[in-house]
């Protein structure tokens, strides 16, 4: 028998803990785009906020546990217009306790030889989100965002 | 990571064969185009019509394959997904690359040229 379908999958607040490492982001994002809340997202606010997890999970891998493995731990709760995200880490503190300013620094002209190769990930994050937030806290880092509807 | 190419002449196509390119695959995306690319000549035409999700670290790695080209090759991009076209868009990249908007479009751009 099949259950019956869940009315409620819409509002529901979405908690997952998972290895921050590339591999085990990619399974993690998978899982979560699966599941409600965001499964029930429009394609392009689905998209937004998959760049943005992946952004938010990437650097957590990359940077907090630079100097080793850890978990990170992701709260998805629909509000009126969007989701709340809440992505807590143990690693180390973002550089100053505060967040990379996440500049361009290339654009139409710049020559070839000039192009970044990196820095696009707290540009794409600050553009994408609302309400963004760091606090560390109690040895975690503490990052919370908005994703708005139709962002 | 599967790219299958295509090479005309002074053309070679690349199709990426993966759903995305994201940190756990970036480096690997980059050292395939490299030996892809070495021994052909001409523009380079990526494809990404199958790649639904692109992240920075993926975008670097596109980025990185146009400076190993560079100066005497081009690397050309069609058939951006909409959330791949929006990271391009969002990052200033699409002021950066000739984007097709799909893959026939580039190869006669191309063979035109």
């Amino acid at each position: 028998m099949r259950p019956a379908p869940d009315l409620k999958a819409s509002v529901q607040t979405l908690h997952l803990v998972f290895a921050a490492e590339p591999d085990a982001v990619r399974d993690g994002l998978a899982r979560m785009m699966a599941l409600p809340p965001l499964s029930g997202l429009s394609d392009d606010d689905r998209g937004t906020a998959e760049v943005v997890l992946a952004e938010v999970l990437n650097n957590v891998a990359e940077h907090a546990y630079a100097n080793g493995p850890g978990t990170v731990a992701v709260t998805l709760v629909p509000v009126g217009l969007g989701l709340d995200c809440l992505v807590v880490d143990q690693g180390v503190a973002m550089p100053d306790n505060r967040l990379p300013a996440g500049k361009l620094t290339a654009g139409p002209g710049t020559p070839v030889e000039d192009l970044p190769e990196g820095g696009f990930g707290w540009h794409l994050i600050r553009v994408l989100t609302r309400n963004l937030s760091y606090a560390r806290e109690g040895g975690c880092n503490r990052l919370s965002f908005t994703l708005p509807n139709g962002g | 990571m599967q790219l299958q190419t295509q090479t005309r002449p002074r053309l070679l196509s690349v199709l990426v064969m993966e759903d995305r390119i994201d940190a756990a695959s970036a480096i690997q995306f980059k050292e395939r185009m490299r030996d892809l690319t070495q021994t052909a000549d001409g523009r380079v035409v990526l494809d990404l019509a199958r790649v639904m999700f692109l992240d920075s670290s993926g975008l670097g790695a596109i980025v990185a394959v146009k400076k190993l080209l560079a100066p005497d090759r081009v690397l050309e991009l069609s058939s951006l997904t909409p959330t791949v076209e929006k990271v391009f868009r969002l990052t200033r990249m699409d002021t950066i690359f000739t984007i097709h908007p799909s893959h026939e479009v580039a190869v006669s751009h191309a063979a035109s040229a």
